[in-house]
Formats: structure tokens, C-alpha cells, sequence
């Protein structure tokens, strides 16, 4: 999974001109020209820094909600090898979200203060863990189509400047393929079942496709950090590139399985080679950014009980620590 | 709220005969967490044989800004190197 590199309620700090001074600032433009990987402890600008740590944190925040609406389902999945296959995808988002919490580690804020920032409801996740999975085809659409854009948006982030992120990205794209490949085998299933079976698939995809493309985040006329991010090379692509590049590889994997993609609009211009589609519903977005998604407070709320839940755990774990450490003393 | 465990630096083996690599970091209450976790986080697919953690405290660094005096003393030395070296035409095994 991953992030739609959200702004924050309040304008951030970086955004101050005169932190760092311009020679410093040319001589890292130009580390980044020269495709230098960045590393934790190198000089950066401020901004960098907190551009960072903002994306790569929503990111990790992104991992950890994400294992929610996919858990819903362990327990009802309908065969043994579907129920590994799940629990084993679940459990590689939770180590994306701890690869990711490290990388963010590394430019200086702490783990308890970005858990903090999630569970306060100050930090951002990607919208798309804020619709409900109602069914087991959603499994299946959500491994294709969210584990999909999430590859198409994480290829090039293996190629980001700072070195620490770039490094989990790749660790984070060898596990992600079997995610898309796992949803897309559910989905050609069910193709292939009764006619109910096949009414599922298309009503996932008709839950999911338009939350999908909104994974890319707001159109580039309307993206903020965009510009900066690219100059920076945290950031290959735009968004709307981005979005393409998926409607582009995903209606023909639709059509192969005799699913069509919810949108009126969409055809195929020969003359560009691209498929064009209609217009996402930004209102709907932004609503769900906001908080009133269907499930954002269910989330928050799941979040907030599983840290609750686990303190005793990891006070109990501390406490043997340290009894251990001065028996070892004494 | 907690206090952050502490943080651990993971190196993997990836198979007998490499040497160990870092491979990233987690946050344990003690060594044995330490390494129960970097097995969870960093080998669910069977991406080693063997794991060292390291407290990332008692890890100690070079400094970047001081790169290039530290690592003066080896830059003009390229007779260590064996393209240094003229070996004439037709000399073989060398």
C-alpha cells in the first residue's frame, strides 16, 4: 500500500523561506541531479527533511490501517489456501508499515511520536482503507486494483533520492506483486463461477474502481507539493501520470475476465495509445481525506483499542527486560 | 504513552558463504525480542540463515561532513591499485 502524499491541516514549517542558506541548497540540488542517493546523516534541507517524513509516515500509517479491511475477512474466507494466502498478505503490511516506520526513524522524529500523530487523528492514511469490504470478491478487487496502483506508485519511489526509503520501497515491491496477483486469481475465480459468483466480481470492481484511481491523489493542477518533490526526485511521476499508467494496464485485465469497468466515459484513443476515462468524484475525495469516509472513525477507533489493548503486552515484555538486565548485574 | 523501545540495527546472512548485510531496523525490549522481530519483520520469505542485531546505540559512525579529510589519506594513493602498473606486451600470468 502506500501514500497520496496528503497536506496537513496546517501549513507546515518548511514552507518558511530562509531556514537554509541558498549555497547549501545548490549544493544538494546538486547530489540530487546526479542521482547521489541521500543518506540519514548527510546535510538536507529542512523542507526535505519534513517533506520526508510527512510522506513516508503516511505511508506507514497507510500499511498499518490497510491491514483492516483485509482482516476483516480472515476468518471468513472460503478455503484453508485462501485463508494463508490472506493472513500471510496481512502480515506483509505490517512489516511494509515497520520498514516504512524505520526509513522515517532515520531523519530524526520518533516511532511513539508518529503512533502518536496516527492515533491523535493528526496524521493522514491513503482514503481508500475508509470504504467498508462487504464481500469476498472486495479480497479479490482490493489485491488487484489497491495493491495495483499501490505498485504502480511504489516502482518509481524505489528509485527516491533518500537512500532509506528508496531501500525499503524495493523490499516493499518483491512482496508486493504476489499481493495483486493473489486479488487478481480471486477474481478470475469467480469469473469463472455461477452467475452469482460473477455478479460479486463486478459489483467489487464497481465499489472499488473509482476509490482506486483516487489512490493517485489530486489532479497535479491541484497537487502542492508536487513540483518540489520532482525537482527533489522524491517523486518520478505526477499523479495524473500515475493514474493513467494504471487505467492504461488494468481496463484490458478487466475486460479479460469479462468485468466492465464502471465508467461510461472511458474508451480507448488510438491516437494517444491511452485509455481515457471520466471524471473522479474530487468532492467524494475529499470528504473521505477529511474523515467521512463510511469507515474512517471505525478505523480510528479499531486502531486505537489495538494499541490499547496491547499495552499491557508491551509493559509486561518491558518489565521482563529489565528484571532480566539486573539479574544479569547483580 | 510508552517509551519507544530500543531501537536495533538488523544485518542478515542471506546464505552460508555471503557475509551478513544490514537489512534495516526494529524497535525490541531486549536482545532476544530483538531478534525474534528482525526474524518476523525481515525473513518471511526465507531471506536468511542467520541474523546479528546490534543496538543502534552502540553502533559508531563515520561523519559525513568530515567524508572527504577522513578519507584523504587513501585518494592519491593509486599505486595501490594494480592498473597503477606498466606490464609490457606479451608478459602473461600477471
Amino acid at each position: 500500500m502506500y501514500t497520496q502524499g496528503l497536506d496537513q491541516k496546517t501549513a507546515p514549517a518548511d514552507e518558511r523561506p530562509g531556514v537554509d542558506s541558498a549555497e547549501d541548497l545548490a549544493r544538494f540540488q546538486k547530489r540530487v541531479d546526479a542521482e547521489e542517493k541521500i543518506e540519514p546523516k548527510d546535510w538536507m534541507p529542512e523542507a526535505y527533511r519534513r517533506t520526508l517524513i510527512r510522506q513516508i509516515s503516511q505511508h506507514a500509517h497507510s500499511e498499518i490501517i490497510g491491514m483492516q479491511p483485509e482482516g476483516n475477512w480472515l476468518t471468513r474466507a472460503p478455503t484453508l489456501r485462501r485463508k494463508s494466502i490472506l493472513l500471510a498478505k496481512v502480515q506483509d503490511e505490517a512489516g511494509h508499515g515497520l520498514y516504512l516506520y524505520s526509513a522515517a526513524e532515520t531523519l530524526g522524529i520518533s516511532r511513539d511520536e508518529m503512533v502518536d500523530q496516527l492515533l491523535a487523528g493528526t496524521a493522514k492514511y491513503s482514503s481508500i482503507f475508509n470504504y467498508p469490504t462487504l464481500t469476498w470478491a472486495d479480497i479479490g478487487a482490493i489485491g488487484w486494483l489497491v495493491d495495483g496502483a499501490a505498485i504502480m506508485n511504489q516502482i518509481p519511489l524505489c528509485r527516491c533520492s533518500y537512500g532509506p526509503y528508496s531501500r525499503a520501497m524495493i523490499r516493499v515491491c518483491k512482496e508486493e506483486s504476489f499481493h495483486q496477483r493473489q486479488g487478481y486469481e480471486i477474481m478470475v475465480e469467480l469469473c469463472r463461477g455461477s452467475d452469482a459468483q460473477k455478479a460479486m466480481a463486478q459489483d467489487a470492481l464497481d465499489r472499488w474502481w473509482w476509490p482506486s484511481l483516487m489512490m493517485f491523489g489530486p489532479s497535479d493542477k491541484d497537487s502542492r507539493h508536487s513540483a518540489q518533490s520532482m525537482a527533489w526526485k522524491i517523486k518520478r511521476f505526477s499523479n495524473d501520470e500515475l493514474r493513467q499508467k494504471f487505467v492504461d494496464v488494468t481496463v484490458p485485465q478487466a475486460e479479460f475476465i469479462g468485468l466492465s469497468v464502471p465508467d461510461d466515459d472511458l474508451f480507448f484513443d488510438e491516437e494517444a495509445g491511452h485509455y481515457r476515462f471520466g471524471e473522479i468524484d474530487w468532492e467524494e475525495f475529499m470528504q473521505v481525506v477529511s474523515g467521512n469516509g463510511q469507515c474512517n472513525r471505525e478505523r480510528m477507533q479499531t486502531r486505537r483499542n489495538a494499541h490499547d489493548n496491547g499495552a499491557w503486552v508491551r509493559e509486561a515484555a518491558r518489565a521482563h527486560a529489565e528484571k532480566r538486565a539486573a539479574q544479569a548485574a547483580a | 504513552m510508552s517509551k519507544d523501545w530500543p531501537l536495533y540495527e538488523v544485518f542478515i546472512r542471506a546464505k552460508s558463504g555471503l557475509s551478513h548485510r544490514h537489512a534495516g531496523s526494529i524497535h525490541a525490549p531486549d536482545d532476544e525480542m530483538a531478534l525474534n522481530h528482525a526474524r518476523d519483520v525481515y525473513t518471511r520469505r526465507n531471506e536468511g540463515v542467520s541474523i546479528w542485531v546490534v543496538r543502534s546505540s552502540h553502533i559508531i559512525a563515520s561523519d559525513p561532513e568530515e567524508t572527504s579529510a577522513f578519507f584523504e589519506p587513501a585518494r592519491d594513493k593509486i599505486y595501490r591499485h594494480p592498473t597503477f602498473y606498466d606490464i609490457p606486451e606479451g608478459v602473461e600470468n600477471i
